[in-house]
């Protein structure tokens, strides 16, 4: 149950972010804007050893934002490193989120064929 | 004299419609009422990350290690966040939620279809296939790059 709120809790508050990065900035930030900020904000993070911890407190709270997205990216590649040398650096940050990325691409398209958009 | 008195009064006039031109911009202007858009992201975003912890929860109970779990996770949450785009629900949670429905990993989603769908007419090879990526492409693009980066430091300082 703990973990329930804490993903709520943290999750939530990432999205806060967001939207005062939103509220606050120039009308010219865009959600894409958004998105890739948070995914590259999430890579740096990551890489830094500041993300981890809050992946370990909060689960699902911190990698169901994007900014876990980049998380899985940097923790693909560094790991990869470790086994592979350089040729990890190219291959481990696809390999770990080679999931997210086919589910979103196949799913993606086959919904965007099967509906219309409304009005 | 007089002259001198007409321009003044002109440039008064003239202020005064400046003025007037202002609080009408002003009052047309939408509001941002920034704390309740906060308060809207957080309860909206806060939600979407339990139905990820649910997921979660559930996987590792059917015996899938910790990344397996969180990938399949991601996984389920774009086929959810691409479905409620295709029926037209994921923009009502947008209209509620802003952020709190942009940066989960179903608004990622989101972007993916709902430009696609959109762009549906202009063929399945520059419409829907190029589209798809129109938000996609760039988080992809720089979120590789940095990772790659990250990954080619790592070795150097290894």
């Amino acid at each position: 149950m703990l973990k329930i709120l804490l993903a709520f809790v943290v999750g939530g508050l990432i999205c806060v972010v967001g939207q005062l990065l939103m509220d606050l900035t120039r009308s010219s930030i865009t959600p894409a804007h958004i998105l890739v900020g948070f995914v590259t904000g999430g890579v740096l993070l990551s890489a830094l050893g500041l993300y981890q911890p809050l992946v370990d407190l909060a689960g699902a709270g911190a990698t169901i934002p994007l900014s876990g997205f980049g998380h899985s990216l940097a923790q693909g590649a560094i790991k990869a490193v470790e086994e592979k040398g350089l040729l990890g650096a190219f291959s481990g940050g696809i390999e770990s989120t080679a999931v997210g990325v086919a589910a979103a691409v196949t799913f993606g398209y086959a919904f965007a064929v099967l509906f219309n958009p409304r009005s | 004299m007089v002259a001198v008195k007409g321009n003044i009064e002109q440039q008064q006039e003239q202020e005064s419609q400046r003025e007037e031109y202002r609080l009408l911009v002003e009052s047309v202007k939408p509001q941002h009422n920034v704390l309740k858009n906060c308060v809207m992201a957080f309860l909206v975003g806060g939600t979407i990350c339990v139905i990820g912890q649910l997921f979660l929860d559930f996987f590792i109970s059917q015996g899938m290690g910790e990344r397996e779990a969180a990938a399949v996770t991601a996984g389920t949450m774009v086929f959810l966040g691409a479905f409620l785009t295709g029926i037209g629900v994921y923009d009502q949670i947008g209209k509620i939620g802003g952020a709190g429905s942009i940066i989960p990993i179903t608004g990622f989603a989101n972007s993916i279809v709902a430009p696609a769908m959109e762009f549906k007419r202009e063929g399945f090879l520059f419409g829907v296939g190029a589209k798809l990526f129109t938000v996609a492409g760039p988080v992809l693009v720089y979120g590789i790059i940095t990772s790659c980066l990250v990954g080619i430091i790592y070795y150097l300082l290894q």
